[in-house]
């Protein structure tokens, strides 16, 4: 288990002061100037040494996404965007750390705006989050008044503004390009890459956007340096990552250990284990509610981390562990599922339109088993026609768990189907 | 997606008040000039929270403000879910049954408040004290299930809870947010296993060294990429 002293986010819990003068006593804006003055060429090249990827969802190398902005400003000014709009199901990571830890965030953000040139930041978080933005916008005022961001940062020179601004329910606007299109005022649908948005985003001008987790590690990873953060996890999955533990598990909750740490250990040391033991385990949904979900016998071994949840065609996503013990209803949650994805498709694309109203309403079904066994593979043959069809990944999240459903429990999805013809044999015999 | 349009029945008129004025000309500087349509999701807010819900004179208002055309406004009013688009009651109860709630029982949050209000999903109470809505995974699973009510969530719900919740917002309280079985934030239930020391800053890296050897690096490879290749 990872020690206290190597975890990042010492106020996760919300147990210390979360103010600026509670999160200078943790550490944060210490030496922030020192790590300015070395100049952002050294700073990407930390991050890219750090081995730190993308902690969204998506996995990409952070040091190397922010290489790829412009080099020199332009008259088009860069901007940084922060991802903020946490509503993937299962996961709850940013939400502590905006509320508890505000102070990395916008040191974060004044570090990683100075390294790709960029003088002002949007932190785009979701409008139900409405305690955690006034607990950030509180912080953002204090940096002002203490001269950590503004005019010049931290008396480095740099002049940095940064901004908070509230979405209002879009499940959609946590893609990049969607949430870029909703901070300008527009319906949230992604656009079409390329150009990407390093080259042209908000307001047609070089714009990265990172998670929040992404950009309040960078601070901590930069004071300690590179070799630190490596130091944790394997290689091609290092550092420490915040997981969130919900669902049929005696104790939820979030916590940060260290990345490629076993699932079963995860749950079993931080989670209370899952309820009625770990031999009463059904699946686990590993990374949020866009990745497959994967049965017992995978679940004993696999660690958490990018590479090795790719390997068993799933995915680590946002860390975010829904777990399933053998009371519950796998079709029925595979289906509670499918409906969120048709409730929150933007409805741009049409394989994503039609086909998430297709498959939600075909899962219903599937949940009575009132559909006939060669319409299995129908379904998953329509999951590969959304899948890869569409401009943002949206279709792939609403096709991935379904075909993890079948994936794993097609035993299951037959029974069913079975069992109600023949109840309605015997119906129709007794009539 | 979601269909969603105006109410049929509209207010003849909408003008932000003083306050949401001052407030509003604060959030428009936020955006570069030009640009003021980035603010028409937090004015949507405002009308919002000064009307109780978006009405078709609130949009036109906006656009007018933003200059917008109200079209575009509409489009963005119907899109985002926040907006309430009809009248909800003044204390607006919202259950998350998204998967992580549901596997923790909002299955019982909702029946608990089904009938102590009297009301279904969509429903407002004759008096039009509460309403009740279903939301869409609230980002706080691991304290799940969840209900907002207002600007606030409350956690680890169950029947009886959510209950002892809804009977005090009837008498005119507002109880305290957050978990009902009284954890800190989203750490695990009972004795702390993680997060015990009391934080102290870390050790910092020698930065001076790490400049060096990131200098000496590059050098290194201008160095190599200058050499005639053998």
């Amino acid at each position: 288990m990872l020690a206290d002293k190597d975890r990042i986010f010492t106020n996760l819990y919300g147990r210390h002061d979360w103010r600026l003068a509670g999160a200078r006593a943790r550490g944060d804006w210490d030496g922030t100037k020192e790590i300015l003055d070395m100049g952002s060429d050294w700073i990407i090249d930390e991050m890219k040494r750090s081995g730190l990827r993308g902690r969204g969802g998506a996995g990409f190398p952070t040091g190397l996404k922010w290489s790829f902005m412009p080099k020199t400003e332009s008259d088009r000014p860069h901007y940084l965007v922060v991802n903020a709009d946490e509503g993937e199901p299962g996961t709850c990571k940013d939400r502590d750390m905006l509320r508890f830890d505000p102070h990395k965030l916008v040191e974060g953000c004044l570090i990683a705006s100075f390294a790709m040139k960029a003088h002002a930041c949007y932190i785009y978080i979701r409008g139900e989050f409405y305690q955690e933005a006034s607990n950030l916008q509180v912080a953002i005022d204090e940096a002002y008044a203490a001269g950590l961001i503004g005019d010049n940062a931290c008396g480095s020179g740099w002049k940095f503004d940064l901004y908070l601004h509230r979405g209002a329910g879009a499940y959609i606007c946590g893609e990049e390009t969607a949430l870029i299109e909703s901070l300008e005022g527009k319906k949230g649908q992604p656009r079409l890459k390329p150009p990407f948005p390093a080259g042209v985003g908000l307001y047609g001008c070089p714009t990265t956007v990172n998670n929040v987790e992404s950009i309040a590690v960078a601070p901590t990873i930069l004071r300690r340096g590179a070799s630190w953060f490596a130091g944790i996890g394997r290689p091609n999955n290092t550092g420490t990552k915040v997981f969130c533990i919900s669902g049929n598990v005696n104790k939820p909750c979030n916590v940060e250990d260290a990345m490629s740490i076993p699932l079963k250990e995860l749950i079993e040391k931080h989670a209370g284990g899952v309820r009625g033991g770990w031999d009463n385990l059904l699946g686990i949904i590993p990374g949020g509610a866009s990745v497959p979900v994967l049965p017992k016998s995978i679940c004993d071994t696999v660690l958490m981390d990018f590479d090795s949840l790719r390997d068993v065609k799933s995915g680590l996503g946002t860390a975010a562990v829904m777990v399933m013990d053998k009371s519950v209803d796998i079709v029925a949650a595979i289906s509670r599922l499918s409906s969120f994805y048709k409730h929150e498709s933007c409805g741009q694309c049409t394989p994503c339109r039609e086909g998430t109203g297709w498959l939600a309403r075909v899962m219903k079904r599937m949940v009575k088993g009132e559909a006939t066994l060669g319409e299995i593979d129908t379904l998953e043959q329509v999951t590969y026609q959304i899948e890869g069809h569409t401009i943002c990944a949206l279709g792939d999240a609403a096709a991935w768990p379904v075909q993890g459903l079948i994936r794993h429990f097609r035993p299951e999805l037959e029974r069913r189907i079975r069992d109600y013809r023949d109840a309605k044999v015997r119906e129709g015999v007794a009539a | 997606m979601s269909t969603r349009s105006l109410a049929k029945e509209q207010p003849a008129s909408f003008a932000f008040n003083a306050d949401m004025t001052a407030l509003s000309k604060r959030i428009i500087a936020k955006y570069p000039a030009g640009r003021q349509a980035s603010a028409v999701i937090p004015l949507l807010d405002l009308a919002q929270r000064q009307e109780g819900w978006v009405t078709k004179p609130a949009i036109e208002e906006i656009a007018r403000i933003l200059d917008m055309a109200p079209m575009r406004v509409l489009e963005v009013a119907t899109f985002y879910t926040m907006f309430n688009l009809a009248p909800v009651g003044k204390t607006h109860v919202q259950v998350c049954t998204s998967l992580s709630c549901w596997l923790r029982g909002s299955n019982d949050v909702v029946k608990s408040c089904k009938e102590k209000l009297g009301i279904g999903f969509g429903g407002i109470t004759p008096d039009g004290k509460f309403s009740l809505g279903e939301l869409e995974c609230s980002g706080a699973c691991v304290n799940a299930p969840v209900a907002q009510i207002g600007d606030d969530y409350y956690e680890d719900l169950d029947y009886a809870s959510t209950g002892k919740l809804l009977d005090a917002f009837k008498r005119g309280e507002t109880p305290k947010p957050g978990s009902a079985i009284g954890r800190d934030g989203a750490a695990p239930a009972g004795e702390a296993i993680t997060l015990t020391e009391n934080p102290t800053p870390p050790a910092k890296q020698d930065f001076a060294a790490a400049k060096a050897a990131f200098e000496k690096a590059k050098a290194e490879a201008a160095a190599k990429a200058a050499a005639p290749k053998a």
